[in-house]
């Protein structure tokens, strides 16, 4: 199953990833030959059978919505890449008339 | 002092009798890295000052009487389990200043119980791979053989406990990461059951699978390290609410128990080195006096290996979209938002975390989603059964960790495929959620340590941790890299 230079540049985008040319061409390369490998899978007949998305017979614990102090908020901005006051700074996202 | 001689339990005897103080333990641990580890290069941070405060204060607690179950150890961390105010890189440029503002539950418990923590260690970046040659900032070398990987990706934690840097360790596990580089380097390495020990403060790569568990010399160290990570926590939606059986006490009382074994027939018809499965069948022998052994199948083992390479990367392409430059971690500069996350990602990840990102975007798209990922779920299920339906007839199995000894650095990095398959053994054990735990058995004629594996069904744990330690006691070994005794 060959994946095309193109279809790696469109997942790349997908997942927010900079790739440059070389990077493509061995990404094409080597997925390629993993999802090769993948196909044996479809050999196995599980129409019928159930997906398991994690192992645990529990079900999603419920607790009651109560606000809590969070004592960690400076620990955390401290590893903030840049900041105004309490506020972290990210590039402009809204376009300029 | 001679750390050789010593493991958690006999240690923690010898500190009450005041043979030494915690503080003499703490710097000649702390020698031992400073000897060993220019060599070795099993920790990404050494916490030298506060380990040694932290010693002296707990002598001064254990004059007071003042206890807790590991007063005074020294115990290392694999570095994508936060401790508050140390560094947590998970070994990527991307985490490279992160420091971690809250404690993981396990480092709280390690840490009421008065452990020490010595260092953060070596992994493969954001634990993804087999032999610790993805790391962001360097490979760890194997002790036994500093030409060869401790495996991966708990590689730092089980090369460290192997060359006495620290008398234990914690892990994570998310496809083999614990038992593999434990069996790589000749010690006890435990994936306890999913749902059995918190996650919260594990840096998440692939949640359905993802477990921290010890590392350790022997097996009474890893079930006493397990007693006291083990448990319910109401901050992971995935912790259970079940009781802890004592487990310690379960391994003695259990010394001479008997077991029904099962062999799986698809685990040892596969390629598999010839000195690995003569070790393995001579133990077996041995084990026969006891146990009852037969032969089991596990019928869709051949298809694990392509169900984690879809679920893993799946999960970890959603896990580490948080990496995006924009509240913590490196940040590139750019012009736009949309460009600054590609160039943060571009130059923050190593080449198998985009390689996984980039299988798990493609697994999870659009067009693909049904051929991919919900195909491998339901695999899983398959994967699953073989599991629930071999424990209806034995207690336990036993298998191997790894078909190869430990290989060399550079042998398998730039084939993926090859290094993917190399987990093989253990894989299973995370798709089905069961506890697994890796146990030196000996050594090949290059003197490269072998593991077995023995699974057990879930929260079954102490089963585990008790076939375990027949074999332990069976083979008697001392498992030493020559590079220890030499410095």
């Amino acid at each position: 199953m060959a994946i095309s230079i193109e279809e790696v540049y469109k997942i790349a985008h997908l997942c927010r990833l900079e790739l440059d040319e070389k990077e493509a061409q061995i990404f094409s390369n080597e997925l390629s030959r993993i999802l090769d490998y993948f196909k044996k899978l479809q050999l196995l007949d599980t129409e019928k059978i159930p997906p398991t998305f994690h192992t645990l017979r529990i079900k999603t614990p419920f607790r009651e919505d109560e606000p809590k102090v969070f004592p960690y908020i400076e620990d955390i901005l401290k590893n903030a890449p840049q900041l105004y006051e309490k506020m972290i700074l990210v590039p402009r996202v809204v376009k300029i008339k | 002092m001679d750390l050789t001689e010593f493991n958690i339990v006999k240690t923690l005897e010898l500190l009450e009798k005041r043979k030494f103080s915690s503080e003499e333990l703490v710097k000649e641990s702390l020698n031992y890295i400073k000897s060993l580890d220019p060599k070795i290069k099993a920790f990404l941070y050494v916490n030298e000052e506060l380990a040694l405060t932290l010693a002296k204060q707990a002598d001064e607690k254990r004059k007071k009487r003042e206890g807790g179950k590991l007063l005074g150890i020294p115990i290392s961390i694999k570095d994508n389990i936060c401790i508050k105010g140390l560094p947590t890189t998970c070994a990527s440029k991307i985490l490279q200043n992160f420091i971690a503002p809250y404690s993981a539950e396990v480092c709280e418990r390690l840490s009421r119980e008065g452990a020490i923590f010595i260092g953060k260690t070596n992994m493969d970046e954001f634990a993804m791979g087999s032999s610790t040659e993805n790391s962001g900032f360097f490979p760890t070398h194997n002790p036994w053989d500093l030409e060869r990987v401790p495996g991966g990706s708990s590689g730092g934690s089980a090369a460290a406990v192997a060359s006495r840097m620290g008398l234990g360790s914690l892990g994570s596990d998310t496809g083999g990461s614990i038992r593999q580089p434990a069996a790589f380097c000749g010690v006890v390495g435990m994936k306890p059951t999913y749902g059995l020990v918190s996650r919260f403060g594990l840096v998440a790569f692939a949640s359905s699978l993802d477990q921290i568990g010890p590392i350790a010399t022997t097996v009474e160290d890893t079930a006493y390290l397990l007693q006291i990570i083990a448990g319910y926590d109401p901050k992971d939606s995935t912790s259970a609410p079940i009781e802890i059986p004592d487990y310690v006490k379960f391994i003695k009382e259990n010394e001479k128990t008997s077991y029904k074994i099962g062999l799986p027939k698809e685990y040892f018809e596969s390629e598999i080195d010839l000195e690995i499965t003569k070790i393995l069948m001579e133990l077996i022998e041995k084990l026969k006096k006891r146990h009852k052994i037969i032969e089991i199948s596990l019928p869709h083992t051949e298809y694990a290996v392509a169900t984690y390479y879809i679920i893993a990367p799946a999960e970890a392409s959603s896990n580490l979209a948080r990496y995006d430059g924009v509240k913590y971690g490196f940040r590139a500069e750019a012009k736009n938002l949309i460009e600054m996350y590609k160039k943060t990602r571009a130059y923050g990840f190593g080449k198998e975390v985009k390689r996984r990102i980039m299988l798990g975007t493609y697994a999870l798209s659009a067009g693909y989603y049904d051929a991919f990922y919900l195909k491998a779920s339901k695999v899983r299920t398959l994967i699953l059964q073989d599991f629930l339906n071999a424990f209806k007839e034995i207690d336990l199995i036993l298998t191997p960790v790894t078909p190869t000894p430990p290989f060399k650095i550079g042998e398998k990095i730039f084939d993926p495929l090859q290094m993917y398959l190399s987990d093989i053994f253990t894989i299973p054990v995370n798709l089905a959620g069961v506890p697994g735990i890796s146990v030196p058995v000996g050594l090949t004629s290059n003197n490269l340590p072998v593991g077995i594996q023995v699974i057990g069904p879930h929260f079954k744990d102490e089963l585990v941790l008790s076939l375990a330690y027949q074999i332990e006691k069976e083979l008697d070994l001392k498992l030493i890299p020559p590079i220890v005794n030499k410095s």
